[in-house]
């Protein structure tokens, strides 16, 4: 038995004209927890769905236990002892956890056998979970749960968990992460993918860290400190004002305070006592009271299911409130989660796109010359890099397309802006320009909502926190603390 | 003049018969996450088939070769739509439209312009000893042409299979949740090409049964929207074997009425009748609550991460 | 990499600077001239392998649509008037997203209603007699359309299978019709009578059949495309087909609105070339007065990618085809029926080649 209970050597992978991987090697030590960091878009999910056999590599190899493996599909991995929890849990709401643990197996299913077995682990291991119970019941920290159980039914010794601790409260993730250690000190083996560097340091053996498809850095965790994984995971670019704070942020130090001129204006929209519920009729908020003031910068945070997306939208005008009086602006920018689904359509050009602002309520004929000269001038503005308006708004990159959201929507400098992570998934530098055009309307006299999944992209830019949880507004201190213990219900 | 309520029954069942098949094989397919609008070209393919090859060989060969002209539709339908990912919609009606094409230019091609009804060996009700003779049910339901016989068996095998396999489990999974059936390490791909083939083998079973065990020939278009009553059958039975049994039986039933209102005397236009089960296909799809019986991911393409 | 998640709340991963195939238009006309190519080669494939004698089949084709002045003006755009204006029906319908499948069954309630108004009204005068016809044509139509619109939005029922099922009620119909109350009145004949000369749309060249209704249709198509293009009203209808949820959220577009239009417009439009094929062509109502059409549409529009300009090419492509199969029939014994096979085949690849994103949910 070889001391490496997983290697991957010199992977390359390439999307389009994208090369999302450039010869990145992991080595994972039996009996150990090793952490791959790196930002969003350097590959680290990538690198792990090819360990995990759900993608092929275009180069490089794959082995499992020292034996050079070819990994056809997860079911090959599965078979050979991995198991892999991944980032959007892989599991099916309408069924059982029995059900989902079981599924991907072979001949009769026998649901009762299943179950025994399931309590069997829960005994073993402490991951208690009702097998009868549907997985749409069961809040996150279960359905983790189910997760790793669904690996370790299958036998798993290598066990791979991609940013496990996203959706978790700060007493789930200590929980979670006892429970990795106690695996590995038991003869598993654990490779811990995730953004969160703090974390990474405080739980893991040794660390790998992937910058833009490439390993810059592979060291026992004991080796290194902030400073070196900072540098590592940044490199050396990037000295804008904006992007330290960012990345110290994304660091867990405390948020430093932007240079901003704050004048807090009047109340531009008001939410009192609102109430709404989401697609399928369910009460999502209860009885919201919330002022928003021009020129001030609302941050506001919300677990999935916490009601936040409506409260967005309540804000943004899109969703008519069941109950109480909802009062806004006729001008507000709303820059959706979904860009592709909710704010762009790709087939339209630019110019087209430009004109679906407003065309609700247009009447009569289109003017499109006069379209095409205001895209282009959105376009210089806000530096969205297109060859011409006539372009289709499907052939720019994802940091263009939401530069051209952002510029649509805060043009006209509306009264009211509702943004729902607009940084999500970007680069830095399209980070930063989004996050200065949110700033600058702010103190163009803009009353700005401002909802990240990220707690520490909001501290630096907000002047008041509002959390939701359980479809009711809590202000808090504009402190880290503060946001994580009100985003689960903890006073 | 009165109604045999026993003929009325039996004759439901017999009319069910292609419908129910059909719509087992669309339940499969849905419940794997696609909708098939191919059927009714798998249907047609399945008649022409028959046709051709009972003239062959005989009623066997006829619905040997039935169901694999309905294979080859689906097999058509599932190149198009997972292999070049276009619409799911869009493709099963230009497979139908195929297929009807298809069928009527070689009918006309092999038999002969407006070719004289050319008439083919049919199998006749065969009944099961004992069982045909219970009350009321017994001719209707043990009384029959062997192919629905085999229509139970199907239909019997087929909620268990969906319920108590693993690999039936594979496949509600996929109609749910595509990721996480990949991430179990299924490929949703090929479960939703099977599934494809399955439905359009009884597609095709189907119209060898109306050629085979109804009508006796092949005339263009004769499957005249069966297909596309079959997906409603299978929203009116929720997406369940049982519920699909009774829904076709409900259909069948929709279908006999003109022949009740005739020996009751009463004088309606015959086109009512004829035009009964579509206007019942449009009630039964506006009346059924879809939304929660429905499987989560029907009518969604895959996705990258679940290929 | 820029990650979105999807519907199902999974990562999709598009790396930044790919571009997807909607981006490339010009790829898209190419690949429809290719299949065009492939779907001609398959045709003269068929022929051979059938045996046929396929110069002489080709030459018939060709005869029969082109080959003089009969076949151009009573065949080829006679055949292609009803074809335009069903095909603009289902143009405008896919166009916003809406699978209306049932042009074959507005047309037979536009054929209808024209008829029973028309044998209503003949002794008016033309000047107002016609208008009274072909309005009743259109309403008919639109509100045929209309029936599977309302199931639609109040109940969710999917349009292919609504419509579908509505055109074999109004087969149905015109079946009751025609040996029904508007049967003629010896009671022979599965048909009306005759439509007064006052109710005929006039033929635009003496001596052949080429009627009125194609520049009806023509400048409908004119119509639609200003319509589409520069107009508020069409460019909501646009942005529901191409992206209905950016449509609502970053538009403010009301979705319901915006479909019903389209449902009653696409049917008004199928409706007018029933009437018009009863007020032009056939001059009465009777069983199988559409020979398909409504389903030939959806290849006339798909073949024109839902451009109406192109659809007025595409449908005279069509009226052509279907000319000159007949011609091919009559001299070269090959089924006239070759026709539809290939029309399918044209859906069947443009669909295949066809890269736009499928649909990722009905909404």
């Amino acid at each position: 038995m070889s001391d490496s209970a997983l290697a991957l050597e010199a992977i390359d992978k390439r999307f389009g004209e994208v090369q999302a991987l450039r010869g990145a090697s992991l080595t994972v030590r039996r009996g150990t927890l090793h952490a791959v960091l790196g930002e969003n878009g350097a590959g680290k999910t990538t690198l792990m769905r090819i360990a995990f056999g759900l993608m092929p590599a275009d180069a490089g190899s794959v082995r499992i236990d020292g034996t050079p493996v070819t990994l056809a599909s997860g079911a090959d991995a599965i078979r050979r002892g991995l198991g892999m929890v991944h980032q959007h849990f892989t599991l099916v709401p309408a069924m059982t956890a029995a059900e989902n643990i079981a599924l991907g197996g072979r001949g009769r299913l026998e649901l009762r056998a299943v179950a025994e077995r399931v309590h069997a682990l829960g005994e073993r291991t402490g991951l208690r979970v009702d097998p009868s119970a549907r997985v749409a019941s069961l809040g996150v920290g279960a359905q983790q749960r189910v997760e790793i159980l669904k690996a370790l039914y299958s036998n798993a010794r290598v066990l791979i968990l991609d940013e496990p601790t996203a959706v978790l409260t700060p007493p789930e993730s200590e929980e979670l992460f006892a429970w990795l250690r106690r695996f590995v000190a038991e003869g598993g083996t654990v490779v811990l993918v995730t953004h969160k560097l703090r974390e990474a340091l405080a739980v893991a053996d040794d660390v790998t860290v992937l910058r833009r498809g490439e390993c810059v850095l592979t060291a026992p965790a004991a080796h290194l400190d902030m400073i070196a994984l900072v540098r590592a995971v940044t490199g050396d670019e990037a000295t804008e004002p904006f992007s330290m704070p960012d990345i110290e942020a994304r660091a867990g130090s405390p948020p430093p305070t932007i240079p901003r001129t704050r004048n807090r204006g009047p109340c531009v929209a008001r939410l009192a006592g609102v109430s709404a519920r989401d697609a399928r009729g369910v009460e999502r908020v209860r009885e919201v009271t919330v002022d928003c003031f021009a020129g001030e910068i609302i941050g506001l945070a919300g677990v999935e299911g916490s009601g936040v997306h409506e409260l967005l939208r309540l804000l943004a005008g899109r969703l008519a409130p069941s109950g109480g009086v909802a009062t806004l602006p006729p001008r507000i920018g709303f820059i959706p989660e979904d860009r592709l689904r909710d704010a762009v359509i790709e087939e339209f050009t630019l110019t087209e796109n430009v004109a679906l602002r407003g065309a609700g309520r247009r009447r009569g004929r289109m003017p499109w010359p006069a379209l095409a000269s205001l895209t282009a001038g959105l376009m210089e503005r806000h530096d969205v890099r297109a060859p011409s308006p006539a372009t289709r708004a499907g052939a720019l990159s994802g940091g263009n397309q939401q530069k051209f959201v952002v510029g649509r929507e805060l043009d006209e400098h509306p009264t009211l802006v509702v943004a729902e992570n607009p940084v999500r998934g970007l680069d830095i530098r399209a980070t930063t320009h989004v996050l200065r055009e949110l700033a600058c309307s702010a103190e163009a006299g803009s009353a700005v909502v401002f909802y990240s999944a990220d707690i520490d992209e909001l501290l630096p830019l907000a002047d008041r926190m509002l959390v939701v949880f359980a479809g009711r507004v809590r202000e808090v201190p504009v402190e880290r603390t503060a946001v994580a213990n009100a985003l689960v219900g903890a006073a | 003049m009165s109604i045999d309520a026993g003929e009325f029954l039996q004759a439901s069942v017999r009319t069910a018969t292609p419908l129910a098949l059909a719509a087992y094989g669309e339940l499969v397919v849905e419940r794997s996450g696609v909708i098939n609008l191919g059927l009714e070209g798998a249907m047609i393919a399945g008649a022409f088939g028959a046709l051709v090859g009972a003239g062959a060989g005989g009623v066997g060969a006829g619905f040997a070769v039935a169901v694999l002209a309905g294979c080859a539709a689906a097999a058509v339908m599932a190149l198009v739509v997972l292999w070049l990912r276009a619409d799911a919609v869009i493709a099963g009606t230009a497979v139908t439209l195929l297929a009807l094409g298809l069928t009527g230019t070689l009918y006309r091609a092999v038999y002969g312009a407006q070719g004289a009804a050319l008439s083919v060996p049919t199998i006749s009700p065969v009944a099961i000893p004992w069982l045909s003779h219970l009350p009321l049910l017994g001719r209707a339901l043990f009384e029959q042409p062997v192919m629905t016989y085999v229509l139970y068996v199907i239909a019997g095998s087929l909620g268990w299979w969906l319920m108590r396999t693993h690999a039936g489990l594979a496949l509600r999974a996929t109609g749910e949740r595509p990721v996480a059936a990949f991430a179990a390490g299924i490929s949703p791909v090929r479960v939703r090409a099977l599934a494809l083939l399955f439905g359009g083998a009884m597609g095709g079973l189907a119209g060898g049964v109306l050629v085979l065990a109804q009508v006796g020939t092949f005339a263009e278009g004769m499957s005249a929207g069966r297909g596309f009553i079959a997906i409603a059958i299978v929203v009116l039975g929720r997406w369940s074997a049982l519920g699909v049994a009774g829904a076709a039986l409900l259909f069948g039933a929709a279908s006999q009425l003109q022949y009740v209102f005739q020996s009751l005397g009463w004088p309606v236009p015959y086109q009512l009748f004829l035009a009964l089960p579509y206007v019942l296909t449009l009630l039964v799809l506006a009346g059924t609550q879809r939304r929660a019986a429905a499987p989560a991911a029907l009518g969604t393409a895959l996705t990258e991460d679940a290929r | 990499m820029t990650t979105r998640p999807d519907a199902t709340g999974s990562d999709i991963v598009r790396p930044d600077g790919v571009r997807p195939a909607a981006a490339r238009p010009d790829a898209r006309w190419v690949i429809t001239a290719a299949t065009g190519v492939v779907i001609i080669l398959a045709v003269l494939g068929i022929l051979m392998a059938g045996g046929y004698d396929t110069p002489r089949a080709l030459a018939a084709l060709w005869n029969g649509a082109f080959g003089s002045p009969y076949a151009l003006f009573s065949a080829t755009l006679v055949r292609a008037t009803p074809l335009l204006f069903v095909g603009l029906a289902v143009g405008i319908a896919f166009r916003a997203g809406v699978l209306n499948i049932g042009a074959e069954g507005q047309l037979l309630a536009g054929a209808a209603a024209a008829v029973a108004v028309g044998l209503a009204v003949g002794a008016f005068p033309s000047l107002v007699a016609l208008p009274l016809v072909l309005g009743a044509g259109a309403l008919a139509g639109s509100a045929w359309a209309g029936i599977a619109g309302w199931l639609k939005l109040r109940f969710g029922v999917l349009e292919v299978i609504s419509t579908l099922m509505l055109n074999f009620v109004a087969a149905y119909l015109v079946s009751w019709l025609v040996r029904g109350p508007l049967q003629e009145p010896t009671r022979v004949y599965p048909q009306t009578v005759e439509l007064a000369p006052s109710v005929h749309l006039p033929a635009l060249i003496t001596g052949h059949r080429l009627h009125l209704g194609l520049l009806l249709a023509i400048g409908l198509a004119v119509a639609t495309w200003w319509f589409l293009t520069h107009t508020a009203a069409g460019f909501r209808v646009r942005a529901v087909g191409a992206g209905i949820g950016a449509a609502r959220s970053a538009g403010g577009i009301n979705p319901s609105r915006t479909t019903a239009l389209v449902f009653l417009a696409s049917g008004a439009l199928a409706g007018l070339g029933g009437a018009s094929e009863a007020t032009g062509v056939t001059f009465a109502l009777y069983e199988g007065i559409s020979p398909g059409y409504g389903y030939s549409a959806i290849a006339v529009a798909l073949l024109a990618r839902l451009h109406p300009l192109a659809i007025m090419l595409s449908a005279l492509l069509f009226g052509a085809l279907e000319a000159g199969a007949a011609a091919m029939q009559r001299d070269a014994n090959v089924p006239s029926v070759l026709a539809s096979v290939v029309e399918a085949l044209i859906v069947l690849g443009v669909l295949a080649f066809d890269h736009t994103r499928a649909r990722g949910r009905y909404t």
